[in-house]
Parts: C-alpha cells; structure tokens; sequence
C-alpha cells in the first residue's frame, strides 16, 4: 500500500525537479544573450539552419491550407449568399488561429526534433563535455545561439505562412470559384484589424516560437545519453511541444479575443 | 565563400519574413486606411442602437467617412450616446445632419448613415447630431405588423 504512495511520491518529485532544471536552463540560455551579441555569425547560422529550411514546408503546407480553407468557406458561406465574405474568413482563421498554430507545430515537427537530437546526440557522444573541458561554456556556445534562433524564425515563419495562405485563398476563391476580386480585398481589409488581428497573431507566435525552442534544447540537453534515451527525447520533443502549443494557444485565444 | 552563401540566404529568409508581415499589414489588415488621430468626434443620441458596435462604419451616401468609435449609456436621458470619428477630408458636413443607423443586406452588419441637411454651417469637433433614427428592430417590425393585422380582422368581422 504504502509502495503505491512511494511511486506517486517519486514520480512527482521527479517531474517537479525536472521543471525545475527546465527553468534554470532556460534562465542561463536566456543570460547566454550577452555572449551571442558580440558573434551574431552563431546566430545566422542557427537561423539558417532552424528557420531557412523549414521555409519550403512552411510554405508549401499554407499555400494549401489556404486554398483548403477557400473551398470549404466557400461551401458554406455560398449557401447564405455571403461568398463575398470569403477573404474575411480565409484572412481571419489564417492570421489569428491557423497561421501561428500550425507553423508552431510544424515547426516542432522539422526543427524541434532535429534540435533536441543534434543536441542529445552531443551530450551522447560527449562533445558537450568535452566543449566544458576546454572552459567553453556548452550553454551559451550551443544552446543559445539555437534558441533565439528559433525565437527569431518562428513569427517569421507564421507571417509567411499566413500571407501565402492568403494569396491561396485568393486563387482559389478568385480564380476557381468565380468570387468577385475587389469584394474579397475590401471586405477583408475593412474586417481585419491590424492590431487586433494581426499583431495579436504575432505576439501568439513569438509565444509558441519560445516555448517550441525551449522544450526541444532542454530535451536534448536533459536526455539519458544512449541511442533509446535520444530517440524517446526527440519524440517527447514533438508530443510536448504540440501540447504546449495547443494549450497555450487556447489561454492566449481567451486572454487575446475572449474579453 | 561558404560563410557568405550563409549569410544571403538567412538574410533572404528574413527579407521574406518581413515582406510578408507587411503583406498582412497592407493588404490584408487596414493598417494602410487606418486614419489615426486625426479627423474630428462628433456625438448622436439614439433611443435604440440595435447591433451597433465600435468600430462600424459611418457613411455618406454610401461613402465610408469615418467609424464609430464609442458607445456609451446616459442614465439620466436613457439612451445610448454614440462617438463617431470622421475623417478629416470630410470637413463640409452640415451640422443639421440626420444620423440614421441602417443594416447593409439583411443580414448584415449595422452603420450609421449620415444624411446631410441645409445648414451652412459645418460639423467640428465635439459637436452633437440633434436628428437621429434609431435602428429598426426586426422583432417590433414582425410585432406592429402582426398587431395592425389582427386590428384589421376585427374591423372587417364587426359589421
């Protein structure tokens, strides 16, 4: 009886220190700011890693969610006669929900993973010890520069998804369903607001960008190093950053448009 | 060399980034007709603003000239004051205007409607439309109706 406590007990304990190195990892990679402004070449080289070639599937997946989108509005709002309102809604889901939402998970998808396996398989092979024997600090050598690398690219990413999922919507509206060209740009740009809308939208990718870079490098940087250890880190890495994403995106919905 | 492709293509990367933000801004959101402080308020009194909302639309003969920027309660005349912001260019509006509250399609979304009168004089800062229509209420509509009918059934049943 008592054992099932113990294990209760344990497996608290375990997940609370784990939050606990979490935040103090995040508290040094934050601090690691200061050495990374002198070297902005780390930087650009993490961005282009991280968010460069992410870009084709970020990309390609709006494009289509946008003309997805275009074709299912259509079905309904055609039924009320209000197919003018098409680029509303197309605009509206892409840039206040879609756009940050899926960018945010496709981003854990393609980069978060490979972060925490590039990084767990350094701490597997030793490389990150062997950068702490040489008085090099890992922390702000290689998890730095990868973090605000991926803080960096991620509203970036979100803003391209949505503008070329806009300009899908367009096609397909436009071009395939015969809706009128002006009614869908006016009404559009009479209905999104720039601040409400758009900027909010912004703020919600910064928001995941940060919390997508976090779980992967303390993933990595927090895995059993062995081949089984990594490969549980990188899939952890994925379901945790989707869930964070998702939950997060519901709080910041309510905080945002709630009121 | 290497270090340079590098370079171009995250500054690339970032150009586009960018470029689409301003996409969002400009074509997408109103940032480009949004027309900041300037223009001038000028307040309505309603009985009945419907569905209005901040943020709708004011109009001239179907010409957007401003929007509604605050809506507020008067607890000792019990109506509803609205705020409209007017932009600037329209300077020439007589001050005996008549707001009127109008939905677009049936459906659709509440504006006020500006309806100008024969003043000289025009609307500036701070000043008050006297003659105002409140919006029409669809259930007091369906209601007169029904109740003019029923009155006209019993006038024909009586004789």
């Amino acid at each position: 009886m008592l054992d099932i406590f113990a294990r209760f007990g344990r497996v608290g304990l375990a997940a609370l220190e784990r939050l606990g190195r979490g935040h103090l990892l995040l508290l040094q990679i934050l601090l690691g700011l200061t050495s990374l402004l002198p070297r902005p070449k780390l930087l650009a080289a993490q961005i282009h890693s991280i968010g460069v070639r992410t870009t084709t599937i970020i990309v390609v997946s709006g494009l289509f969610v946008g003309m997805v989108l275009g074709l299912q509005g259509y079905y309904v709002l055609s039924q009320f006669g209000a197919e003018d309102s098409l680029g509303v809604m197309v605009a509206a889901s892409l840039v206040r929900e879609l756009g940050p939402v899926v960018t945010a998970l496709l981003f854990a998808g393609r980069a978060g993973s490979a972060l925490t396996a590039e990084i767990g398989l350094m701490k597997a092979t030793e490389q990150l010890s062997g950068l702490e024997m040489m008085a090099v600090d890992p922390i702000r050598r290689i998890l730095s520069p990868r973090f605000y690398a991926g803080f960096i690219s991620m509203p970036l990413l979100a803003a391209m998804f949505s503008a070329i999922g806009v300009i899908g919507g367009y096609f397909v509206s436009v071009g395939l369903l015969g809706v009128d060209d002006g009614a869908f740009w006016s009404q559009m740009q009479a209905k999104i607001d720039w601040s409400e809308d758009v900027l909010n939208g912004v703020i919600k990718s910064f928001v995941f960008g940060f919390v997508c870079a976090w779980i992967a490098l303390f993933q990595g940087y927090d895995t059993i190093p062995t081949s089984a250890g990594v490969s549980q880190s990188t899939t952890r890495t994925v379901v945790h950053s989707a869930l964070a994403v998702l939950v997060l995106d519901f709080v910041l919905t309510a905080l945002m448009f709630g009121g | 060399m290497q270090t340079r492709q590098l370079e171009i293509t995250v500054g690339f990367f970032m150009a586009l980034g960018l470029v689409a933000l301003f996409f969002l801004a400009m074509q997408v959101s109103n940032l480009a007709s949004i027309s900041s402080d300037e223009g001038y308020t000028i307040t309505a009194r309603f009985d009945n603003i419907g569905g209005l909302k901040v943020r709708s639309p004011v109009s001239m003969a179907g010409v957007r000239v401003g929007r509604v920027v605050g809506i507020s309660y008067d607890q000792s005349s019990f109506e509803a004051v609205v705020t409209l912001a007017i932009d600037p260019e329209f300077n020439q509006i007589p001050d005996d205007s008549i707001a009127k509250i109008y939905t677009s399609g049936l459906l659709g979304e509440q504006y006020v409607g500006l309806d100008p009168g024969g003043s000289l004089e025009s609307l500036e800062q701070d000043s008050e439309l006297m003659m105002t229509q409140s919006a029409l209420v669809l259930e007091e509509i369906v209601g007169q109706f029904l109740f003019s009918k029923a009155e006209e059934n019993a006038m024909s049943d009586e004789p």
